[in-house]
């Protein structure tokens, strides 16, 4: 069975709740690239940054398109790297400002 | 040879709502070029938020036109997603005087056009927001209209509707020449792979990048482009309502439908050019501001950083309207950080210009001559 074939119920972002149905539906579309598919549905835009569901979604183009899985551009990575309280940023300003640093 | 009857030059969601607005005036034979994908410039770079709050009359009524136009958007354009408008409202922060003052005179200004805008005290906006640290705050203004809109949706909807209706969309297809006549009238594009397509219009659409389209036609765009730097955070439950905006800190912050809280800070100090890289600094500076003035978002957690580009004109209003040296060639560019949230009243004015129909509204004043002439637009509420 192609994976194309495969439960479309299936949880492909599971930070964003992104079925297999979903990600299919834009390829369909004609949104082949991982940065699209990421874009126009939020998958890879969660908590963990598309750590579970980048190649997922690179096995659904793949299938789709007949390209190689390697010949697909990665979507975009973006810092941080892993998710950091807004509060921290803060006080690190706050920190590098007492010890003299000021503004950078 | 290719021939069309009107090439537009850029897929964001600029470009899109004008190939969608000339293509549901009945005009069959439209391309769209993009780069690279939809929405992959400043569209999908951008802060989501859309307000009516404006300070001149002319802003405000194409701001005001443009939400009535949202409001409706998924039905007009028969979209098969949501474009996920959540009026919310903006709340702007009055922290002078001056300010204050000006805020007076555009609520007065706004509720003469029908705009349901008021001024708030200080005890109200806390109401409105009430993990807001009022601090120094003098008072503010508030209208419940305004409020997000996902970009990338937003611009799917024009994009799958211009499609519907014949408009030929081609992404990763790269514009690298504009070819004119003998009597300096557009004639044709050429595209990087070689191919050329005649056509007797040609729109400049291209967000940051105008400039280098105008220098493709022999026109110098009086337009430059700024990074301005953004974040978003994990979702989480509804806490706030509207925007939340400040000019004086340039500090601009508001919870998505998603749950998510998109913030960005201007920084003066920004060089002019095209670079889309962020900083460490960034983080800091908006996180500082932020959470001093609403110490609850410390524990909400930053997943992603990124930046795009502001296309800014010398009095940061946008440039509509055909170039008078290049007949056949009309932009819509230089939209200075808001092209998104005036996107469906530039694709209404643009097909109208570009088809010889009576304007929906007088904008003759954005064309380009005004700079020429020294009339420029004073308004008095960006950020």
């Amino acid at each position: 069975m192609e994976p194309s074939e495969k439960s479309p119920e299936i949880i492909i972002c599971r930070c964003e709740d992104i079925t297999a149905a979903e990600v299919r539906k834009l390829i369909t579309k004609g949104y082949r690239t991982p940065d699209e598919v990421k874009r126009f549905s939020r998958c890879g835009m969660g908590q963990c940054q598309g750590r579970t569901c980048r190649n997922l979604v690179l096995q659904e183009i793949s299938a789709a398109t007949g390209q190689e899985v390697k010949d697909i551009p990665m979507a975009t990575f973006r810092p941080p790297t892993k998710p950091v309280k807004l509060g921290l940023f803060a006080k690190a300003r706050a920190e590098s400002a007492a010890e003299g640093g000021g503004d950078r | 040879m290719k021939t069309a009857d009107i090439v537009i030059i850029g897929g964001g969601i600029n470009g899109v709502s004008i190939a969608y607005n000339l293509a549901v005036r009945g005009c069959r034979r439209v391309v769209l070029l993009e780069r690279k994908t939809l929405a992959s410039g400043s569209t999908g770079r951008c802060g989501a938020g859309v307000r009516m709050q404006w300070g001149t009359e002319m802003n405000c009524r194409l701001a005001r036109d443009s939400i009535l136009r949202f409001e409706r958007l998924n039905q007009e354009l028969e979209y098969d997603g949501d474009i996920e408008f959540k009026q919310g409202g903006y709340l702007i922060l009055a922290f002078h005087q001056r300010q204050w003052e000006q805020f007076q005179k555009n609520v007065a200004l706004q509720n003469s056009l029908g705009i349901p805008s008021r001024l708030v005290s200080p005890a109200e906006a806390r109401r409105i927001v009430p993990h807001l640290e009022v601090g120094d705050l003098i008072g503010g203004t508030f209208c419940p209209k305004d409020g997000h809109i996902n970009p990338f949706k937003a611009t799917q909807a024009y994009a799958e509707a211009a499609a519907r209706l014949g408009v030929e969309i081609r992404k990763f297809t790269e514009t690298v020449a504009i070819g004119k006549d003998a009597a300096g009238r557009v004639q044709r594009v050429t595209l990087a792979d070689g191919e050329v397509i005649e056509t007797p219009v040609v729109v400049n659409a291209a967000g940051p990048y105008s400039q280098l389209v105008g220098e493709m036609a022999g026109v110098a765009l009086p337009v430059h482009s700024e990074r301005h730097q953004i974040l978003v955070t994990e979702p989480v439950a509804p806490k706030q309502g509207p925007m939340v905006m400040s000019f004086a800190h340039g500090l601009y912050c508001q919870q998505t439908p998603h749950g998510s809280f998109i913030m960005g800070i201007g920084d003066p100090h920004e060089p002019r050019g095209f670079d889309t890289g962020h900083s460490w600094q960034f983080l800091e500076d908006v996180a500082s501001k932020v959470t001093t003035m609403m110490p609850a978002l410390k524990e909400v957690r930053v997943v992603r950083q990124w930046s795009g580009l502001y296309n800014m004109t010398p009095d940061a209003q946008p440039i509509l309207g055909e170039i008078p040296e290049v007949p056949g060639y009309f932009v819509a560019v230089g939209f200075s950080g808001h092209g998104f949230m005036l996107a469906p009243m530039t694709g209404v004015l643009l097909a109208e210009m570009i088809l010889g129909l009576a304007p929906t509204m007088d904008v003759s004043m954005l064309n380009v001559g005004r700079f020429a002439r020294g009339e420029l637009i004073r308004e008095p509420s960006v950020v």
